[in-house]
């Protein structure tokens, strides 16, 4: 097992120094996630300016892992056109599992991301972060911007 | 020529210690790496490992006695139903019951508790009533009686804990009262290690006519215990957590309220006469022992009751305080890491559950691995203590029969490397 190949420098130092903390002004939509099986928690909220992220507060609360993936996405997804971010946070999830993704050359720190794959029981730690943001952007599309969603890593994800 | 410390054998016969050592080697599971590192483990709070002797028995059983039970008369059935019947003797010779029939045979302590819920709650609870548990319970001795209260309208009451993880029984008597139905608590806590005072209480208790049911998961695989003295009414525990298979667990109660209850599962094996209007059920412990049960299993355990019987109970309590001393000290020494539960290993069992203020339990569970170190991290299956507790999760490092001070400094320096490695 190598534990180097998922604690990843670029890992460990957003574990240490999470980005995305700031509190933000406005908010145009966020959303909640929760994994149940280790009490990891995280609140996303977004605020848009011309249809991309201008602003992106993601407080996690949780391990290594999690906390990571969120500050990841959060330095990542900042200033993208929502659309975009949505087709990217579906490949990191799809990337995560194991299955067939499509990503972008330029992932920033993202890549980092890959070597949890190969540590089953912690995939959903790196999940919660992406499957949260979807859900949130997939409420703000339907129109239920109002309504914060509460997203579970035991609801279909596995 | 000295001697090296593992050159010195220490046989059981003249020291109050184990020599876990020894009784590892009996172990086949133990004996491999994980991860280049020779294996410590210390889940045995949540599943103990399996001596060779309990693996022979289950392969001798389906290669020579296998057939179903109580139910054919060729010699087969006949075999597996004598081996099944006498572990149920065995099983009550252990815990010092006299009746084999208030033993009865399932799948484990969470089938045993529903049963007590169902099937006692069922007649008993009415309206107002008080149920009475406490907050260190686990799930499996927790939810049932909250569904209960829930169905029955009752009032669901629960016995506080101190901050070093001991029942507070001041204002008991605000707590058990004469609305007071059932008390339910657990002997050992999975989480804090705290051996609670179950005879006192079942004394409160039946001051106020109330019933008494023992999760006794976590202490019955590491201290002798007595029902016939301990003074509660049922009594609950887990063939796994002691070295026998998954699967198999007892329910142990008083005849006088057996005999009186409804059976929570019906079908084969548990009637008197079926008729397609009436149905009149058997004695216990039948009655509670519907279908075909884990067979194979429960004459497994028995070799497992062997097991720790040749060693004997009374060593095996003591080895684990010694064990739970040295790895209370150990581990306070380390900066900032924060321990649940009494610190006097007199009133504890060998489940030390710890926090590190900087890393989450998930990412110390996983870097021990990475050390060949199996320890549980979550919450345990006791999320209403955890809460009180102020955590989402904790690590649980839980000793048993063959662990001894030497793992328990695998573990500490792995904890200290740990913090080294995530630079905390
Ligand atoms: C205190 C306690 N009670 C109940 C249980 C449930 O036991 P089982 O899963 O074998 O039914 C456990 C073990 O997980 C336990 O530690």
């Amino acid at each position: 097992m190598l534990l180097d190949d998922m604690y990843r420098d670029v890992i460990l130092d957003h574990y240490r120094y999470p980005r995305g903390r700031k509190p933000i002004g406005k908010k145009d939509f966020s959303s909640i996630g929760h994994n149940p099986a280790c009490g990891d928690d995280i609140t996303i909220q977004i605020a848009l300016e011309n249809g991309n992220i201008s602003e992106i507060f993601a407080d996690c609360k949780g391990c290594a892992i999690s906390t990571a993936s969120g500050s990841i996405m959060a330095e990542y997804i900042k200033g993208k056109a929502v659309d975009e971010v949505k087709e990217i946070a579906q490949n990191v999830r799809q990337m995560l599992k194991g299955e067939p993704c499509d990503l972008p050359d330029d992932m920033g720190d993202i890549d980092a991301l890959e070597g949890v794959k190969n540590f089953p029981v912690r995939i959903k730690c790196a999940l919660l972060a992406w499957i949260t943001l979807i859900e949130g952007i997939g409420n703000y599309e339907s129109g239920h911007a109002d309504e914060v969603v509460v997203v579970s890593t035991e609801q279909g994800e596995d | 020529m000295h001697t090296k410390p593992e050159d010195i054998v220490i046989t059981e016969d003249n020291s109050s210690r184990l020599c876990a050592r020894t009784i590892k080697a009996d172990f086949p599971v133990l004996s491999q790496n994980i991860n280049g590192h020779k294996l410590v483990y210390l889940d045995n709070a949540a599943s103990s490992q399996k001596p060779q002797t309990v693996i022979d028995e289950l392969s001798r059983f389906y290669s020579e006695d296998n057939a179903n039970i109580h139910r054919g008369l060729h010699t087969l059935a006949e075999r597996s139903t004598n081996a099944y019947e006498s572990t149920r003797k065995r099983v009550a010779k252990f815990i010092s019951c006299q009746n084999p029939e208030e033993v009865i045979l399932n799948s484990g302590t969470t089938a045993a508790i529903n049963l007590i819920a169902y099937s006692w709650g069922e007649e008993h609870i009415n309206e107002g009533d008080e149920i009475v548990i406490t907050e260190m319970e686990h799930h499996a001795n927790l939810i049932p009686w909250v569904i209960l209260a829930k169905r029955k309208k009752a009032v669901l009451k629960r016995i506080p804990i101190t901050s070093d993880g001991r029942l507070n029984l001041n204002g008991i008597e605000n707590i058990i009262t004469d609305k007071t139905k059932i008390v339910a608590l657990s002997h050992m806590s999975n989480v804090l290690g705290t051996i609670n005072p179950v005879s006192e209480i079942a004394e409160i208790a039946h001051k106020h006519g109330a019933v008494v049911v023992a999760d006794g998961a976590q202490a019955v695989p590491h201290m002798p215990v007595d029902v016939s003295t301990l003074g509660v009414d049922f009594y609950t525990f887990s063939a796994h957590k002691m070295l026998g298979p998954t699967g198999v667990g007892v329910l142990w109660g008083k005849k006088e309220l057996l005999d009186k209850m409804q059976p929570f599962m019906t079908g084969g094996e548990m009637i008197r006469e079926v008729h397609f209007d009436k149905v009149t059920w058997a004695e216990i412990p039948h009655r509670f022992e519907p279908g075909t049960p884990n067979i194979a299993g429960v004459v497994g355990f028995a070799a497992a009751i062997d097991y720790l019987e040749k060693l004997g109970m009374d060593k095996i309590r003591q080895h684990e305080i010694e064990i739970t001393k040295y790895a209370l000290e150990q581990l306070s020494k380390i900066k900032n890491l924060e321990i649940q539960g009494p610190t006097d290993p007199q009133i504890r069992g060998a489940a030390v559950s710890f926090t590190d203020p900087d890393i989450h339990p998930h990412d110390i569970s996983t870097f021990l691995d990475s050390k060949g170190i199996a320890i549980r991290a979550g919450h345990h299956c006791a999320q209403p203590l955890l809460r009180i507790l102020g955590k989402v999760a904790t690590a649980r490092a839980s000793f048993y029969i063959y662990n001894d001070e030497t793992d328990v400094d695998r573990l500490v320096e792995a904890i200290i490397e740990m913090r080294k490695y995530f630079g905390v």
